[in-house]
């Protein structure tokens, strides 16, 4: 049996694989830009010698749970739990906002624990200097614990990121326009549904190289101060 | 709409939860088993095999689990092969796991000290006694921990097999909330079930990696 692969037929929907990188990106850029900062304040709290003396236990109690939770089920169930659990709940969301708000909450919980990672390993004698300084509790964070912190654990970070990025397919599957639901529609239109996915996987593959580059070189010039 | 006790309704997911636990299991096994064999290849002195397999590796984590399962289910079928569901779902997740074991454990062998490669070549072991009596048991040690810790993403792996009809826990989640309007209790009770399965994985793996460390 000869196989013969149409490639023609799904490049020539070009327009629609425009439009769903473009979802692409700018969920993993929405999710990474406020993912990020939940995973510092969820580190915050959970770090050791970080909030410790200013946040209640519960707050605590809550954000293990937090993370634990949604470290240990499948992005799709949260996604399903976001976009059809909720609205029976009373919040009603459109598709996007539930794929950003679901992929916020999961690079949240991965950042978190990552970053705490980083916390934990700065040496007590820096907060100590830091502290006889006088420096306040909000600086000793923001300027002296954090930021070798997430130097410390910016690869991680970046792999975690790239995960994320290509977890943005799933959203496909509650209709968001993305990459793959881009394929899923190529194919329902010319029935190349193998050399629509094709084009679609490279299309990940490429995405996910170039992001990968980009924040190793924001990681370098921001947080290492190279030029 | 169709009426579901809540008895029917959990007893229906645990079901269907059986499939979840046979489709990790089988994934695990088999990418164990291709991932091991790749991890040799790549430790071989031949530059090809070596950038065949990071080629592969590269392949693997750089596209979505997602695509990677509509391409076996969409491609076996232009090869002639009939497909269901499940063995799309098995052999999809069989090449994701075997990509990222092989990666996991290239880097446990690799911090094994060199000292113990040039040891045993001066002892004139070959490449195969090596790996058998030297490297691979002190590599097995630290490599545990993180294929313990993988298995938990493997499970979690198994959901998107629902997105070609395989009926795994969240497809048949999704099916009875479509039957019963009630999407909010069905789907809490499928991520409690997947906690459930999970989150014992994730706390012996973190229970090995303090063990580990503290031999040191």
């Amino acid at each position: 049996m000869k196989i013969q692969l149409d490639f023609g037929a799904v490049l020539s929907e070009w327009p629609l694989l425009l439009t769903g990188a473009t979802w692409t990106v700018a969920l993993t850029l929405i999710a990474v830009a406020l993912g990020t900062l939940l995973g510092i304040a969820c580190a915050w709290v959970r770090g050791r010698g970080m909030g410790a003396a200013l946040v209640p236990w519960w707050l605590k109690a809550v954000v293990t749970a937090y993370v634990e939770l949604i470290r240990n089920t499948p992005f799709i169930v949260q996604l399903f739990f976001i976009f059809f659990g909720l609205p029976a709940a009373g919040f009603k969301l459109s598709a996007e906002a539930a794929s950003c708000i679901a992929m916020v909450i999961n690079l949240g919980a991965y950042a978190a624990e990552i970053i705490r990672s980083g916390l934990e390993a700065t040496p007590k004698g820096q907060i100590e200097a830091a502290q006889s300084l006088a420096l306040s509790g909000r600086h000793i964070f923001w300027r002296v614990v954090l930021p070798p912190a997430l130097r410390k654990v910016w690869p991680s970070l970046v792999s975690q990121i790239i995960i994320v990025m290509l977890g943005s397919s799933v959203c496909g599957q509650i209709s968001t326009q993305e990459l793959s639901y881009a394929a899923d529609l190529i194919q329902s239109r010319n029935f190349r549904s193998f050399e629509a996915f094709i084009v679609v996987g490279c299309s990940y593959l490429l995405l996910s190289l170039g992001l990968r580059h980009v924040l190793n070189w924001a990681g370098a010039r921001f947080l290492l101060g190279r030029r | 709409m169709v009426d579901f006790s809540i008895w029917d309704i959990v007893r229906n997911l645990l079901l269907a939860l059986r499939w979840t636990v046979g489709l990790s299991l089988m994934a695990f096994i088999g990418g164990g088993a291709v991932g091991l064999a790749l991890v040799l290849l790549r430790q071989s002195k031949s530059a090809i095999f070596n950038a065949i397999v990071s080629a592969y590796v590269q392949l693997f984590q750089g596209v979505p689990l997602l695509v990677q399962l509509f391409l076996a289910y969409y491609g076996l079928g232009l090869f002639g092969i009939d497909t269901a569901p499940w063995v799309a779902a098995g052999i999809g997740l069989t090449l994701y796991t075997s990509a990222f074991l092989c990666e996991i454990w290239r880097g446990c062998i690799a911090s094994v000290p060199k000292g113990q490669w040039e040891a045993s070549s001066s002892l004139a072991l070959t490449f195969y006694e090596q790996m058998r009596y030297v490297v691979l048991p002190q590599a097995l040690k630290i490599a545990v921990p993180p294929t313990v810790g993988f298995l938990v993403q493997v499970i979690k792996g198994t959901a998107l097999a629902s997105v070609i009809g395989f009926m795994e826990l969240t497809k048949v989640g999704k099916t009875i909330a479509n039957a019963t309007f009630s999407p909010f209790l069905i789907f809490s009770c499928v991520a409690l079930m997947y906690f459930v399965l999970c989150y014992p994985v994730s706390l012996y793996a973190q229970y090995l990696e303090r063990k580990i460390h503290a031999h040191r």
